[in-house]
């Protein structure tokens, strides 16, 4: 039933914010934070009852908690959430980083504040959705369900570029995300010719046995889905745009947790559902991976726009988790975690800082920036401690992630990973190039600019916090990830070699 | 006639004879409010005729009608879209100068005329039903006699009609020929006992299917389309969109179910190039639209498209989830289309019609609830969750996969891609900042009977959106029911 109420309270909020503008203009804003504090507790009282929840017969004791209804019989689909301690990881980043979207959002946003804070928290509601499905249709669902709310966040509150950016963000996703229904619906097609019975479950669909030509095509069909969203090159060309031209919240949503969902169908779906044909593949996506990674940081070296920059160093941290993520063994996978939490927060953090900056100086244009740290010296100690938390410096969250993913993946395909680990060149040189760009050299602005505000100081001090307690003490989540990555180990017995 | 089969036969019976007394009461008074109460309550009294002969065995009415679950749910899924265009048109023929009563009649004759299709089991009564249904709509195109569109539309829609019934009545000749058959059944024996390929019977078919193409506006028979949708009344608009098409594709699935047409497999090909081309060709064609009602017109090319994929489909799977698959397509669009047509017609006038892309500017910020319905309206043909349209697209996907149709698949997945284009140009039009200073032409009276039906019609989207069982249930009891 938490695990309901976890949802259900961000669509109720989401409503009751819109609702609230009627009464003062400046309410949205708070019910929205409201909202979010009133999701901590469940959070917590699931974290705290896992192990001692009672869980149907026959699900493993690497999961938290179950909740099933019946919802569309004729099908066997069923409202089926269930949480273990990935999924757990990452709603509890999806509420942490929506405070901060709504913190940086807080002055931002001046127009019709109620449906934004409508769609933010759907938009929430929707990512928190696809964490805890387990059947696949209800996942699916989700999955269309955060789309939309964040496709109204571009186009209404973006920059110049909105309409282009969110509609072409809308039809990437959609496209591909029509071929993943499609292979959920030939799975369990498949599903039904084997065993008689339809159902969209995950534990069912699990043992469905296919021909290993079909189950190539239907696993190629859900790991475009989720590169797609990853995203991963080629199929990232959509992330710069919708990255720099939605409002900061929307950013911080995209970069912090959307990006995840991609990462998390990978690991949760394509490989434990096609372990046989995801091994066969597993080059030729570890490639894609290494790619990414080299290309988007040299593409990030070349962008004058700072929003720009920061969504490419998006991608190359995402190929990381390609390479992880197919790896398939367990410090590469744990690895693959740290890496999705500790880029949820840098990245986050370096779009609050953009979009504080943007909405000081009026320009992304780092070549129209400079000299800011004597007007803005709060400011830019935050963004250097961001900026080398994300080029990987040891003592930071990223940089345990990026270790555990090389060292995992080199046991795998030593030469890829030794490629890969270039980046620990190029990373400096594009984080370090930023903030050259921007806060060092000859001030360019008047120094009339008003340094952060208590609001916007407070949600980076505790990213700074979050970020420096995942470097230095990752075992604790590495204990809570552990127990799921090991069962998804067990259900893809086939991916390993 | 035995008195069991004039009982099946009450619901048309009450239909006709709401058209009479409608045509008598315009006769002795002209009151547009009277005689549109007329026309709902006669279309009330049908409705609840054939929701208390619900679950009745299904009966014969002569050879030429075949009163079962599956003709009654039709009939009353055509009976509440005409209802639903009826209050449309209530709000918007009432201030218009000039006689609107004769509007009420055609519209019982049409919905007339769609029931006794969807209830045809004979060649013969498939013919009246469509010729009723579309002699009721050349009148109806043009009911605004003064727009030089309308008229051009209705002589476009008169001629290709015409042209359409020739092909249809040169199919059922060249079958006739051959079989000596007008009863579906009997010819379905006769394909049974001749397995072999008949140039002449096969040559009949895809007459047949040439001529109804062109009432469901299909490629490379959509030429009208555009220009009729764009030029007659908003909800008549809407009216052709649902009703007709609906009626006409129900026939199509009864035809080739009962005379087993399947076992052509030349005809599955023909079916796939038109399907495809539609697919394709008629969410191309939208996306250079800026005409909101040629936009959508172009869309139900594609929508109609869609559901050829899933009636293909019932060649290689069980018929039954083909029919479950297009019925709830059908109710789906029947929705939402009667839905997006409703908003363009509450924001028109007779004389001026809000079909230009820029009317919708900022709707979003002056009219927010009618902004709402019309995006619920689009994301549901784009086959978003939470709308009825995504569990049709479902059905259509788990139909087409599960008969293999791999490339008629692929077809539907660009389309989608490209529907989503334009339907997002609209919504993108309707979220636009505008000056307040703006003129815009502002509708003063208040529309009650078009307001309520949009909420009718939004809480049903998203109801079977979210908890489509009940719906689901019903239309199994039909499939199942249709094809033993």
């Amino acid at each position: 039933m938490i695990l309901l109420a976890l949802i259900g309270v961000l669509v109720l909020g989401g409503f009751a914010a819109w609702f609230s503008e009627r009464w003062s203009r400046l309410l949205p804003r708070w019910v929205a934070i409201s909202t979010l504090v009133a999701e901590i507790p469940p959070l917590i009282l699931q974290y705290m009852a896992s192990g001692h929840t009672i869980l149907p017969a026959g699900l493993p004791s690497a999961w938290f908690a179950d909740v099933y209804g019946a919802w569309i019989p004729r099908f066997g689909i069923g409202f089926h959430l269930a949480m273990d301690g990935l999924s757990f990881l990452l709603v509890a980043l999806t509420v942490l980083l929506g405070f901060m979207a709504i913190s940086s959002s807080w002055t931002e946003i001046k127009q019709r504040q109620g449906f934004f804070f409508f769609n933010l928290l759907t938009c929430l509601a929707g990512t928190v959705g696809v964490f805890l499905a387990v059947d696949l249709f209800l996942f699916f669902f989700f999955w269309e369900l955060m789309i939309i709310p964040m496709y109204f966040l571009i186009s209404i509150w973006g920059h110049e570029q909105r309409t282009h950016a969110a509609i072409k963000f809308v039809i990437f996703t959609q496209v591909s995300s029509l071929l993943l229904l499609l292979g959920i619906v030939v799975l369990v097609l498949i599903h039904h010719n084997d065993s008689g019975d339809y159902s969209f479950d995950y534990f069912d669909l699990l043992n469905t046995i296919c021909d290993p030509d079909v189950a190539f095509w239907l696993m190629l069909g859900f790991f475009i889905a989720f590169t797609v969203k990853l995203p991963a090159v080629p199929f990232h060309t959509w992330l710069p745009d919708a990255h720099t031209q939605a409002p900061t919240g929307g950013s911080v949503i995209l970069a912090g947790v959307m990006l995840k969902t991609g990462a998390y169908g990978l690991l949760r779906f394509v490989i434990p559902l096609f372990p046989e044909a995801a091994h066969q593949f597993a080059p030729i996506a570890m490639t894609l991976g290494a790619i990414s990674i080299l290309y988007a940081a040299m593409m990030a070296y070349a962008q004058s726009d700072l929003k720009r920059l920061i969504a490419y160093t998006s991608i190359s941290h995402m190929g990381f988790i390609l390479l992880g993520i197919f790896s398939w063994n367990f410090i590469a996978l744990q690895g693959s975690v740290i890496t999705l939490l500790a880029h949820g927060i840098s990245a986050s953090a370096l779009f609050m800082i953009a979009g504080a900056l943007q909405e000081r100086l009026h320009t992304r244009e780092m070549s129209r920036m400079g000299g800011l740290w004597s007007s803005l010296p709060r400011l830019a100690a935050l963004a250097l401690f961001f900026a080398v938390a994300s080029l990987g410096l040891p003592g930071l969250g990223n940089f345990i992630g990026e270790f555990l993913v090389l060292q995992g993946a080199f046991s795998v395909n030593g030469l890829l990973t030794s490629v890969a680990a270039l980046v620990l060149i190029l990373a400096p040189v594009y984080a370090l190039n930023m903030i050259q760009k921007t806060f060092y050299g000859p001030s360019q602005q008047d120094s009339s600019l008003s340094d952060i505000n208590r609001y916007e100081s407070v949600s980076l001090a505790l990213l700074v916090l979050i970020a420096t307690w995942l470097g230095l003490s990752p075992q604790t989540v590495l204990n809570v990830s552990a127990p799921a990555l090991k069962q998804a180990m067990h259900y893809a017995v086939g991916m390993e070699r | 006639m035995n008195s069991s089969e004039l009982i099946a036969l009450t619901p048309i019976i009450i239909l006709s004879g709401t058209a009479i007394v409608v045509m008598l009461s315009i006769a002795i008074q002209r009151d547009f409010l009277l005689t549109s109460s007329i026309a709902a309550g006669g279309i009330f009294i049908t409705l609840l005729a054939l929701y208390s002969a619900w679950g009745k065995s299904p009966t014969q009415a002569t050879l030429l009608m075949r009163i079962d679950a599956y003709a009654s749910f039709y009939m009353m899924l055509l009976l509440a879209a005409g209802l639903a265009v009826l209050g449309f048109c209530y709000d918007y023929f009432k201030n218009r100068e000039g006689e609107n009563e004769e509007l009420l009649l055609l519209l019982l004759t049409a919905l007339l005329g769609g029931s006794v299709l969807v209830s045809s089991s004979h060649f013969a009564s498939f013919f009246i039903g469509l010729e009723m249904l579309s002699i009721s709509l050349f009148v109806l195109i043009s009911y605004s006699l003064n727009q030089a569109t309308s008229l051009e539309a209705a002589i476009k829609y008169l001629v290709l009609s015409g042209v359409s019934s020739a092909f249809l009545l040169l199919g059922i000749a060249l079958i006739y020929a051959q079989c000596g058959e007008l009863y579906f059944s009997s010819i379905g024996r006769y394909f049974t006992s001749h397995q072999e390929m008949n140039a002449m019977v096969l040559s009949g078919t895809i007459l047949i299917i040439t001529g109804l193409s062109f009432k469901l506006s299909l490629i490379p028979f959509h030429l009208w389309t555009p220009d009729v949708y764009e030029g007659a009344p908003a909800p008549i608009t809407a009216f052709i969109a649902t009703v007709s098409k609906g009626a006409v594709f129900v026939l199509l699935l009864r035809y080739f179910i009962s005379t087993t047409s399947y076992t052509h497999t030349p005809l599955l090909t023909v079916l796939s190039v038109i399907a495809g081309l539609s697919i394709l060709g008629g969410n191309m064609l939208a996306l250079l639209q800026n005409n909101v009602k040629r936009l959508l017109a172009y869309s139900s090319i594609a929508h109609i498209g869609y559901l050829l994929v899933a009636f293909i489909a019932g060649s290689s799977v069980a018929p039954q989830l083909a029919v479950e698959a297009v019925t709830f397509y059908l109710v789906a669009y029947f929705i939402t289309t009667i839905g997006a047509f409703g908003v363009v017609s509450i924001l028109s006038t007779p004389k001026t019609e809000a079909d230009d892309i820029s009317c919708y500017r900022g709707l979003f910020w002056e009219r927010p609830w009618l902004a709402a319905i019309f995006t619920l309206m689009l994301l549901s043909l784009a086959g978003i969750p939470l709308t009825a349209g995504f569990i049709g697209k479902f059905y259509i996907f788990t139909s087409a996969a599960e008969g293999r149709l791999w490339g008629l698949l692929l077809a539907i997945i660009i389309g989608s891609g490209l529907g989503l284009f334009y339907y997002l140009r609209i919504i993108v039009a309707m979220s636009m900042n505008v000056d307040t200073t703006e003129i815009k032409p502002i509708k003063l009276s208040q529309d009650w009977f078009s307001t309520a039906t949009l909420t009718v019609l939004t809480m049903l989207l998203v109801w079977l959106g979210i908890y489509p069982n009940f719906l689901i249930n019903v239309i199994q009891s039909i499939s199942h029911g249709f094809v033993e």
